[in-house]
């Protein structure tokens, strides 16, 4: 796993290094990647400050389905796929995007752009079928939409 | 100060700035300008209003207006504004909606009540004073100046609230146990870690009224002898955070949190964390343990929180919307609360209805109406125009109910009484279109990706429902799978170690019961 460069010095200074702020701490390190994830060295500053064994931040950390120990793309699309979504075509909408991006579920794009991930329900079921790009929610969406969402993030 | 003949209220909660409520807000602006109003018309963003795309209100009439584009605005402000005449063409229907906002707390033609959504659509949630000026803070002011933390306790216990996150225990019994327990340190948590696909009534409170919480949470903490509060809030709901957060920082500097509130010997301090997207965080001792750093995994129970919670001290742990019934209860009085509902259910419920309908979003009723009242009231028809199939009532983990079964009155008792679950607050509508065995592919996919794994009969049982499902939907079952499903499905509600375990199974076991035929048929036609 390569380095993230991330300041994990200055977040833990923010947050006082104590369990409570675990999940602070992962959601500001992660933020601050540019890459959507966490890497070894941040984990390994973090253990030492925190107390918290890495093999126990490792745990949390791949719990949690926001978080990642894997390099994502700068942008990563979270298709709901939940019910709600499900019965008003959000199947169709994923497709549009594996296809658009040419890449599967899981996987990144070549130039480290995109990173298409599944997730269950949003909380934005008045505007089903919906996707979340990084803070962003898109909803009301149809397959032909997809192309220009994701022109707008290039 | 500045004063304005008419206010605008924008509805700004995450689905209207999804429907393009910033670009209506900006454009509403610069018309305004245009034609030298901006001095006597003031914009104002509000919670959710419940009406269906860009919604907004103008006050003093009171006139409600929804699915506005950015295409009408001009001709709004031409006919309202400057000529002083309602835009007919985009009144509000449905929902009673202009009546459901103008009229708080009375009961209105299609049903609905206001009590949590008080404020909601009508103040600006990021301006303490327009809480203040609505009586917000107000049952603060009177817990710490009148009543004893007994008192308060025994006003709760005597309004029947229950829990709205679920599980429906009585709040005041909840508070009872943590108050009667000796500690040096005692916590209260809000739970608006909301995952249940469908459900989006705590992010809507949270978005519109966001001091009703804090005040409410205030409120727990005095009478439980607690000092310290936890909102943790799903890491997706970004709105939600800054609002509370926003929210939390403007009561401190009123006093209204932090060390001494408004002079008394009280003193409480509010702090946001945030989730991580796992749904079993929701379980309240998941939700614990995912505060403490941990991995979301539930606790072994009893002890269970108000005993022993978080950091293993007393906690109090209450969703959303049973804290924003608080603070009225305190104001108006338990009696004036249980006014609403029914035996056994007192109050309202907050639901989100969705689906295949047109009138999408939050509504609030009477604890008691019907599943048809909602439907033929409010939801009114399906978008589509086909008949409706079933409701699928409480989230994921709810029951799906025919359409035979509508008349069920959606109070704890009738509910509890014909073995249905109450469930988180959502109502989703699903018309003949909607083939059972592949939206059930949706669930058990859920389920499957949300069992933390801490127990065998979540975390396989999960796994082997989703296979079957997923073979019976791609027609390749068989009638063993069907009943080994039900076996199963009674295996993982006895034995799963947490709720999420023992209610995944609830839509599967209705399908089994109302929609068998619909699952025969994906059964191979060579092994019927």
């Amino acid at each position: 796993m390569a380095c993230c460069n991330v300041d994990v010095e200055s977040i833990l200074n923010k947050y006082s290094p104590e369990k409570g702020n675990l999940m602070h701490i992962l959601h500001m390190v992660q933020d601050a990647s540019g890459e959507n994830f966490i890497c070894e060295d941040c984990m390994k500053k973090i253990a030492e400050k925190t107390g918290v064994p890495l093999n126990k931040l490792y745990g949390v950390t791949s719990f949690y389905s926001m978080f990642s120990t894997e390099k994502r793309g700068k942008y990563v699309i979270r298709m709901c796929e939940s019910g709600p979504c499900h019965v008003v075509g959000a199947k169709d909408v994923l497709e549009a995007f594996k296809s658009e991006l040419g890449i599967e579920v899981g996987e990144t794009t070549p130039c480290g752009t995109f990173t298409l991930e599944t997730t269950a329900c949003l909380g934005v079921c008045a505007v089903a079928p919906a996707v979340m790009i990084n803070e962003d929610v898109h909803g009301n969406l149809d397959p032909s939409m997809v192309k220009g969402i994701i022109e707008k993030y290039k | 100060m500045k004063f304005f003949r008419s206010h605008i209220l924008i509805g700004m909660d995450t689905p209207s700035v999804l429907q393009g409520a910033k670009g209506v807000k900006e454009a509403l602006i610069s018309e305004l300008s245009k034609k030298g109003l901006e001095n006597e018309i003031k914009v104002i963003e509000t919670g959710s209003l419940g009406f269906s795309g860009v919604g907004m209100i103008v006050y003093t009439e009171g006139t409600a207006y929804e699915n506005v584009t950015i295409n009408d605005v001009a001709e709004l402000v031409e006919e309202h504004l400057v000529k002083g005449r309602a835009l007919t063409r985009l009144i509000a229907k449905g929902k009673g909606a202009a009546d459901v906002v103008a009229n708080a707390e009375e009961k209105l033609l299609d049903g609905q009540v206001r009590i949590v959504l008080k404020n909601a659509g009508r103040i600006n949630p990021d301006d303490i004073n327009e809480y203040i000026a609505n009586d917000g803070y107000e049952a603060l002011g009177k817990v710490l100046a009148q009543m004893s933390p007994k008192q308060v306790i025994d006003e709760v216990k005597a309004s029947e609230l229950r829990g709205r996150g679920g599980a429906a225990f009585p709040t005041g019994r909840k508070w009872e146990f943590t108050y009667g327990t000796e500690a040096d340190q005692k916590y209260v948590i809000c739970n608006a870690d909301e995952g249940e696909p469908g459900t989006f009534k705590d992010r809507l409170i949270m978005e519109g009224d966001p001091h009703s919480v804090v005040e409410s949470m205030a409120i727990c903490g005095y009478a439980i002898g607690a000092n310290k509060g936890f909102i943790y809030i799903r890491g997706e709901y970004k709105l939600s955070i800054e609002r509370i957060q926003k929210a939390i920082d403007d009561a401190k500097k009123l006093n209204l949190l932090g060390n001494n509130i408004l002079g008394s010997d009280f003193s409480f301090d509010l702090e946001v964390c945030f989730g991580g997207g796992a749904y079993v965080c929701g379980e309240e001792t998941a939700l614990i343990e995912s505060i403490e750093g941990k991995r979301g995994e539930p606790r072994l129970k009893p002890p269970y929180p108000p005993v022993s919670g978080l950091w293993n001290k007393p906690t109090i742990v209450n969703n959303v919307e049973t804290f924003a019934n608080i603070p009225q209860i305190i104001t108006k009085g338990a009696q004036w609360f249980k006014k609403t509902g029914v035996e056994g259910s007192a109050g309202t419920k907050v639901f989100t209805i969705i689906g295949d309908i047109n009138e999408k979003g939050l509504i609030e009723v009477p604890m008691g109406i019907s599943l048809r009242e909602v439907f033929e009231n409010i939801a009114k028809v399906t978008k589509s125009g086909k008949k409706v199939k079933f409701a699928h009532i409480g989230g994921s983990s709810g029951n799906i109910v025919p359409e035979k079964n509508f008349d069920i009155k959606l109070d704890l008792a009738t509910l509890a009484n014909a073995n249905l679950t109450h469930g988180s607050g959502v109502i989703l509508f699903c018309s003949e279109d909607v083939d059972v065995v592949d939206y059930l592919t949706s669930i058990s996919q859920f389920f499957k990706h949300e069992s933390c794994g801490k127990c065998t009969p979540c975390r396989e049982g999960t796994f082997r429902l989703d296979e079957m499902v997923k073979r019976l939907a791609a027609g390749n079952g068989s009638e063993k799978d069907i009943t080994k499903m039900k076996e199963l499905c009674e295996v993982m509600k006895r034995s799963s170690f947490c709720g999420l375990g023992q209610a995944a199974v609830n839509p599967f076991l209705d399908c089994i019961e109302h929609f068998a035929d619909e699952l025969r048929q994906g059964v191979k036609e060579e092994a019927r």
